[in-house]
């Protein structure tokens, strides 16, 4: 028995922050056992993730073996200084990510939303960066002011969105298969390079956002102090996550940008 | 104060009851069973699924062989189309009723593929059944389990939907062109192959699982060679789920938008290759015959060893067979293509494949040495387990010929192949499947099922199994292609024999199926442990109270020291008591 004293000096369970609260689900052993396992369970799930991009890559190892042309043509058009931007973003996102998960074994629940905060708004870079200078542009000829393989080009005076975005006549048109309209090409098999193309960086991107709804999920529980010392697996396994898209895009980068 | 380190959960206070004690009103249960995260509720629910699904598939299967009864032909007098069900009576063409035809196996295929088999043994027992036998309490992720019903029902729905739109006609294989340019412009084929897609994340889930269940939740001493070879039949069914199912969602994504916006992937028009889709689809897709056959084997060791009595012969050789099988499974995808891919490559191949014989004999081997000198019960679970020693083994066997490439440039695409399949798939995982629904159902339901009306429907089943499927081999080495509606005459009687079979199948699984009904309607209360096991699972109530144990089990014996241990919670007497009494035990006979 306790008495009555000693337990007046601990504080009552519900004014502990959620984090010192927390109990394992009933059918662990111990909080350590449960952590362990959703460790676990999250490395097999980030094995499928690398197994399904791993068909990606044999259809670039296939068509680059079969078309080498069609490749060197295609990777000529995508700008290395734009996909260079976004892993430099990535790798930073992946740091800030590692950050969090320290902040939350040292309690610091204030670095722990900025660098929580900070990862989304890579993340949200990231996919900004992609869509608005790579994507579009090629898809559709539409350039945003700012992009540099814009300046020899400014004369064909469409515009949209209050002069955003510029018209190049003749540089759309980089569209995966069927879809694919650029009056230049080099290689018939070019279309084959873009379906590639788009549908690994797609697919990459897709895990981007789910990313960001992710960690806007740690942030949203950061908020309510879910995540300290004595429990932090969901910072923990959503960096794992983290660091797999980002080690995804670490191989897409080279193979994409930056073949001759 | 200790409330902080040993965590009270209200749930787990006073009641014990059974895990199937209706919570409250119709709707208040109908609630519970929908949200509930307990992995038996959940096996329980699979179960209903699968066998759903069966049904449909099989309604399929009687279709397509009431079709076969007569060959498709145009009658040369009055230029009607006869011999097919498909056709409008007065029809002079054959081609519309041919095309209902091969809407009607591809629907039986996929419904049989990727909405029963590969989910049933490991999603519907083996949720019920792996963390009792590892004397845990839950799978590792029980909200993880719950999705993973709800993507299987999702995915099923997308199928479903693909099917009363009007079904496809490419096979379940998805074989481009047939998948890219067949019912051009429709969505029937999107859906079908997303379906299948959303049912693959159910299966990576389910497998991910288990695998974190087996590793973490073992119970206080059980090592990994204390589990029972169930578990490690599952577990190496699970790793196979984890590592080949995301290939076929890349596969089948690419196919959709293949299909949508002829990326060209597949097409040779714009460069691409279709028998890349072969590549990718077959490194899923054989993996996953093991995926199916390796719980049926699952199940054949716990019956065997139950029903015989006697200590699983070789049980390492056993379990590290599955683990061996699983891994072989993943360099033999080019023998489903030695038509299509080079030669040197099916010479590859074809002596890869010839590995896979080696552990799955080590198995059949180490089952029919078990038996020997067992004291062997034959009741149903113990009879089907026999039957599945003499199929398998007539389905492995045949694979030798399919994997010889001079021999199966002959057999490939033909009846052969579709008799190999049935002889493995029904004949191993189907009927494993029934053994253990007859071993478990009165763990499962707390009810025993008539063990006469068992033995009958399984007589039934075997006979028109073999009656089905055998005659498939002859015609298959003479000549008849799978996948058509019409034969030349010489088949006619060996597809009049089959198609009788598939109806003695019927009666055989009506049998069965009313059997169940009246056994929960009517049955004898059964006791916790009717046979005599001595895996953990028969160390609580039948059915199980919801927390699955009264305490935390300790692991005392092995899985199949029935020469040795009394088994638990057993009266004598209402096992068949044939080994040599430990000291101190008395026998009531
Ligand atoms: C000893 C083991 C086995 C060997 C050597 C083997 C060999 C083969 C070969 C070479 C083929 C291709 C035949 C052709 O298309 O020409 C084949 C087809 C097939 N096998 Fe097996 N097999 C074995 C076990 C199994 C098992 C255990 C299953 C399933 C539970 C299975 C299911 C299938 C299916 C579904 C096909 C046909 C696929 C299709 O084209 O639709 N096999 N087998
Ligand atoms: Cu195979």
């Amino acid at each position: 028995m306790t008495t009555i004293d000693a337990a007046h000096r601990l504080p009552r369970p519900e004014d502990l922050p959620p984090h010192e609260r927390h109990v394992h689900q009933p059918h662990w052993r111990t909080k350590e056992a449960e952590f362990d396992a959703a460790k676990f369970g999250m490395w097999l799930f980030l094995a499928t993730e690398v197994l399904l991009f791993s068909g990606m890559f044999c259809a670039y190892a296939v068509f680059r073996m079969l078309h080498p042309d069609a490749w060197t043509n295609g990777s000529h058009y995508l700008d290395w200084k734009w996909g260079g931007l976004n892993t430099i973003v990535l790798l930073v996102s992946s740091f800030t990510m590692a950050m969090s998960i320290h902040n939350a074994q040292k309690n610091q629940q204030g670095w722990l939303k900025f660098n929580l905060c900070f990862t989304i708004l890579c993340a949200l870079a990231f996919v900004f960066i992609k869509f608005t200078f790579e994507y579009t542009p090629k898809w559709s000829g539409w350039f945003f002011f700012l992009d540099p393989a814009l300046h020899h080009h400014v004369d064909s005076g469409r515009t949209a969105l209050g002069g955003l975005f510029h018209f190049v006549e003749g540089y759309g048109g980089k569209r995966p298969g069927s879809l694919f309209a650029y009056p230049f090409a080099e290689s018939p098999y070019e279309p084959i390079w873009w379906s590639v193309y788009y549908i690994s960086t797609g697919i990459h991107a897709l895990h981007v956002l789910i990313g960001v709804g992710l960690i806007s999920w740690l942030l949203w529980r950061a908020q309510r102090r879910h995540f300290g010392p004595g429990h932090y697996t969901a910072v923990e396994i959503v960096g794992l996550y983290w660091h797999i898209v980002d080690m995804i895009w670490i191989f897409l980068f080279p193979l994409l940008y930056l073949i001759h | 104060m200790t409330t902080l380190d040993h965590p009270h959960h209200p749930a787990h206070g006073g009641h014990e009851g059974s895990y199937l004690t209706p919570k409250g009103g119709f709707w208040a249960t109908v609630w519970d069973w929908m949200t509930t995260i307990d992995h038996k509720k959940i096996g329980m629910m699979y179960l209903v699924a699968i066998l759903t699904m069966f049904f449909v598939g099989g309604m399929a299967a009687l279709a397509v062989r009431l079709e076969l009864l007569n060959p498709t032909r145009l009658d040369p007098v009055t230029g009607h189309v006869v011999g097919s069900i498909f056709s409008a009576a007065d029809a002079t063409d054959t081609k519309p009723g041919n095309e209902i035809y091969n809407r009607m196996f591809t629907l039986h295929g996929a419904v049989m593929v990727f909405m029963f088999i590969i989910p049933s043994i490991p999603a519907a027992l083996g949720n019920f059944l792996l963390p009792l036998m590892l004397g845990a309490k839950d799978v590792a992720f029980p909200r993880l389990n719950l999705c993973s019903w709800y993507l299987y029902v999702f995915g099923s729905i997308f199928a479903i939907i693909a099917v009363v739109g009007g079904g496809i006609d490419t096979g379940w294989t998805f074989y481009t062109p047939y998948s890219t340019v067949t019912d051009p412009d429709h969505w029937r084929l999107v859906y079908m192959v997303l379906g299948v897609f959303i049912l693959g994340f159910s299966s990576i889930f389910t497998g991910l699982n288990f695998v974190v269940t087996v590793h973490k939740l073992r119970c206080p001493g059980m090592g990994w060679f204390d589990m029972p070879l169930f578990v490690w039949a599952i577990y190496a069914t699970a790793i196979i789920q984890v590592l080949a199912t995301p290939v076929l969602g890349i596969t089948l994504l690419l196919l959709i938008f293949e299909r949508l916006f002829h990326i060209g992937i597949f097409d040779p028009a714009l460069g691409g290759d279709p028998v890349l889709f072969q590549h990718f689809f077959w490194f899923y897709s054989h993996p996953a015959v093991y995926i199916m056959i390796l719980p049926g084997m699952a199940i054949i060791n716990e019956t065997l060893a139950v029903h015989a009595r006697k200590r699983i012969f070789g049980y390492r050789a056993v379990a590290f067979s599955s683990l061996a099988i699983a891994g072989i499974s993943f360099l033999v995808w080019g023998h489903h293509m030695f038509t299509s891919e080079g030669e040197l490559s099916s010479a590859i191949f074809s002596a890869l494949t010839f590995l896979v014989a080696i552990p799955t004999a080590v198995k059949m081997f180490n089952w029919i040495a078990t038996l020997y000198k067992g004291s062997i019960t034959f009741n149903t679970p113990m009879l089907y387990t026999l039957f599945f020693l003499f199929t398998f083994a007539i389905g492995g066997l045949t694979g030798m010929p399919l994997a010889t490439l001079s021999t199966d440039l002959h057999l490939h695409d033909s009846y052969f192949v579709v008799a190999h399949f049935h002889y493995v798939m029904m004949g191993g995982t189907v009927i494993a499947l029934l053994a253990g629904l007859h071993h478990w159902w009165p763990k499962m339901t707390g009810k025993m099922y008539n063990e006469r009306a068992g033995i009958m429907g399984c007589f039934l089943v075997f006979i028109g199994f073999n009656m089905t499927f055998f005659i498939q081999f002859i015609m298959g080495s003479q000549g008849m292609p799978r996948r058509y509606a019409s034969y030349v005459d010489d088949f006619h009687w060996m597809h009049m024999v089959s198609t009788f079979g598939s109806w003695v199948l019927l009666a055989g699984f009506l049998t069965h199926l009313v059997n169940f009904m009246t056994s929960l309607a009517v049955g004898a209360r059964a006791p916790d442990n009717p046979w005599g096991g001595l895996t953990l699972e028969w160390d609580t109530d039948s059915p199980p109270i919801e927390h699955n144990f009264h305490h935390e089990p300790i692991l005392t014996h092995g899985p199949y020291d029935f020469d040795d241990t009394v088994p638990p919670r057993t009266r004598p007497g209402e096992w068949p008591l044939a080994a040599p009494l430990p000291a101190g035990a008395t026998a009531h006979h």
